[in-house]
């Protein structure tokens, strides 16, 4: 009986279905259009177009030859800078994205516990993530150009300290300085937001069975806030290995090449040597890394970030 | 215990948690005026005359105030003209990313058609993709069709990022189907629909969108360094780096241009402290730093 009623029941609206579908199918076509076609022109194309790039020895003004993966072995063998510039890439990463979330984490609790002026306190040190790399750069020259103010200040403390951008050990971490006044506040902010959520009952529950402000924070809030913490850890990882504005303005890959990263050689391979193909293998190494480091960083998260089950 | 005894036994904390509360402020007070050195520096130097920039021993304030050079530089060097191709791009470049966005997140959302995941998941892989790695193929297709040194050379190549569709997704899934259905049984369009039903609602996640996207290609630098060569459509971040000349670096004029070149963002940041705030904690990403 049941299964009767059923039958025409379900014959019947079909068919109006398929054709309302055909109708919101042909919509959905309309409005996926502008945004797929720059997808596919902008994103998709070159995406495929810099693989193809990356096995031929393309110029710019020569016509590209199939060159198979002579641009990889190239590389891995016979460029002397590669691993250099490989190796500058990596530490500048690691200590960059440590340095960053230490000292964003440190300022977002600090804020977070101020009883007023907040607020005031965040906006600060957000204002730099909002201003062009660029600008910060050249500011940033000045203060440590030689003769500059930084000279200046270990001259009349009477520090016999090398000048930061003419020392090949010292140069990257001014950039690594500057990358951090530049950036922390964003991580800042979005920690600060993150401690905001933490229930301030769970706080108080400990307060009173007399766990101390350090055990509050390392059994309570930094578990609660790890998911946050782990969201700006990977993010920031994936910028900071394309690293490039601040070194073309402070140092150009020097002194030496000490601090040439890898979107500072793809940028001088592709656009000062015109070798389009080696650039393009060398971007693909780049991309790897990124996904790489991201599938490590996740593999790493089931040891330390908590998430409500 | 009656509150008598509680008021007779709290006096001696609050005043060893007000000094603490000093230190504390003050201590951060005092890192902050740290950190802001830098804007105070690039103010003070792009204020005096350039022989006075590198002063031995350096003057915290200049001897003698030109604020003609911010009018100089913006006339003449010309930081007006950079500002100008600056506000074009950004501002191109945010208006077809929200159109666009709106338009594919509603697809995404709301309508049934073959292949929505499959598309979806192409969008969202792609976002990984260092933008190095596109740059070089995007030049090869923009000086073939004659784009070098033309706005839309500038804005197009950027404009199609797949983050908005799928922010903007996320957005529309959390607005209930009701607020639709009667309208669609009165036979409204599906843009109809779009425009004044689900845009309205969706107007912070919009105006979050807008604001990165601006900031965002407002700061960009490695594009326009590539596509563009000379003064006439150089934007603020690609004009910064062209005045060191032979004759020596014109430090004031590069800093009055990278004061003029923050006054937007600053600006921004300050005024919609609270609609940052709460949008970073929306959990988005607008990419990390």
């Amino acid at each position: 009986m049941a299964e009767l009623a059923a039958t025409p029941a379900r014959t019947a609206p079909p068919r109006r279905r398929s054709r309302i579908t055909a109708h919101e199918a042909r919509t959905a076509v309309l409005f996926l259009l502008p945004s797929f076609l720059g997808f596919v022109a902008f994103m998709l194309f070159p995406i495929v177009a810099s693989l193809g790039l990356s096995f031929t020895n393309w110029q710019l003004l020569s016509a590209p030859q199939f060159v198979g993966f002579s641009n990889y072995v190239r590389l891995l063998t016979t460029d002397p800078s590669f691993f250099t510039v490989l190796g500058n890439t990596l530490f500048f990463t690691v200590e960059y994205l440590v340095l960053n979330i230490v000292i964003a984490l440190g300022l977002a609790v600090w804020i977070s516990s101020l009883k007023r002026g907040q607020r005031w306190f965040r906006v600060i040190f957000f204002i730099p993530t909002f201003t062009p790399t660029i600008a910060v750069s050249v500011v940033w020259l000045l203060i440590f150009t030689p003769g500059g103010v930084v000279d200046y200040l270990f001259q009349t403390l009477s520090l016999a300290f090398p000048n930061m951008l003419l020392d090949g050990n010292l140069a990257m971490q001014a950039v690594i300085i500057v990358t951090l006044w530049a950036n922390v506040g964003y991580n800042m902010v979005l920690f600060n937001a993150a401690l905001d959520l933490v229930p301030q009952s769970y706080l108080e529950a400990a307060k009173i069975d007399g766990a101390s402000a350090w055990d509050r924070f390392w059994k309570i809030r930094l578990p609660l806030i790890s998911p946050t913490i782990f969201f700006g850890t990977v993010m920031t990882a994936i910028t900071s290995l394309q690293v490039f504005d601040q070194i073309y303005v402070i140092t150009r890959g020097g002194p030496g090449s000490s601090t040439a990263t890898l979107g500072f050689a793809i940028y001088t391979n592709g656009f000062q040597n015109y070798q389009m193909g080696y650039a393009s293998a060398l971007a693909w190494v780049m991309f790897l890394i990124i996904m790489l480091l991201t599938g490590f960083q996740f593999w790493l998260q089931r040891k330390w970030v908590h998430y409500d089950s | 215990m009656t509150a008598k005894a509680r008021a007779v036994r709290k006096p001696p904390y609050p005043l060893r948690a007000r000094i603490l509360d000093i230190v504390s402020h003050g201590g951060l007070a005092l890192v902050a005026l740290v950190f802001l050195f830098p804007f105070f520096w690039m103010v003070s130097n792009a204020v005096r005359g350039n022989n006075e920039v590198l002063a031995v021993p350096p003057r915290l304030l200049p001897n003698e105030y030109q604020w003609g050079n911010f009018l100089e530089a913006w006339l003449h060097l010309p930081f007006g003209r950079f500002f100008l191709n600056s506000f074009i791009v950004a501002g191109g470049v945010t208006a077809i990313t929200v159109v666009v966005s709106c338009l594919a997140a509603y697809a995404f959302a709301r309508l049934k058609f073959p292949g929505r995941e499959g598309i979806l998941v192409a969008y969202l892989g792609t976002l990984m993709i260092p933008q190095v790695m596109l740059v070089i193929p995007l030049f090869l297709i923009v000086s073939r069709i004659g784009w070098i040194n033309t706005y839309q050379g500038m804005i197009l190549p950027m404009a199609f990022s797949s983050f908005g569709a799928f922010l903007l997704r996320q957005f529309f899934l959390s607005i209930p189907r009701e607020l639709e259905e009667a309208a669609l049984i009165d036979g409204a369009s599906r843009l109809r629909i779009l425009v004044s039903i689900i845009v309205p609602l969706a107007l912070p996640a919009i105006g979050l969108l807008a604001l990165f996207t601006f900031i965002g290609q407002w700061n960009n630098f490695l594009w326009p360094l590539i596509v563009v060569n000379g003064l006439d459509y150089a934007t603020l971040p690609l004009g910064l780096t062209m005045f060191q000349t032979q004759q020596g670096t014109a430090w004031n004029y590069i800093m009055a241009g990278a004061a003029l070149s923050m006054i937007p963002g600053v600006v921004l940041a300050v005024v919609l402290q609270q609609v940052i705030y709460k949008g970073i904690t929306l959990g988005s990403g607008f990419g990390g730093r």
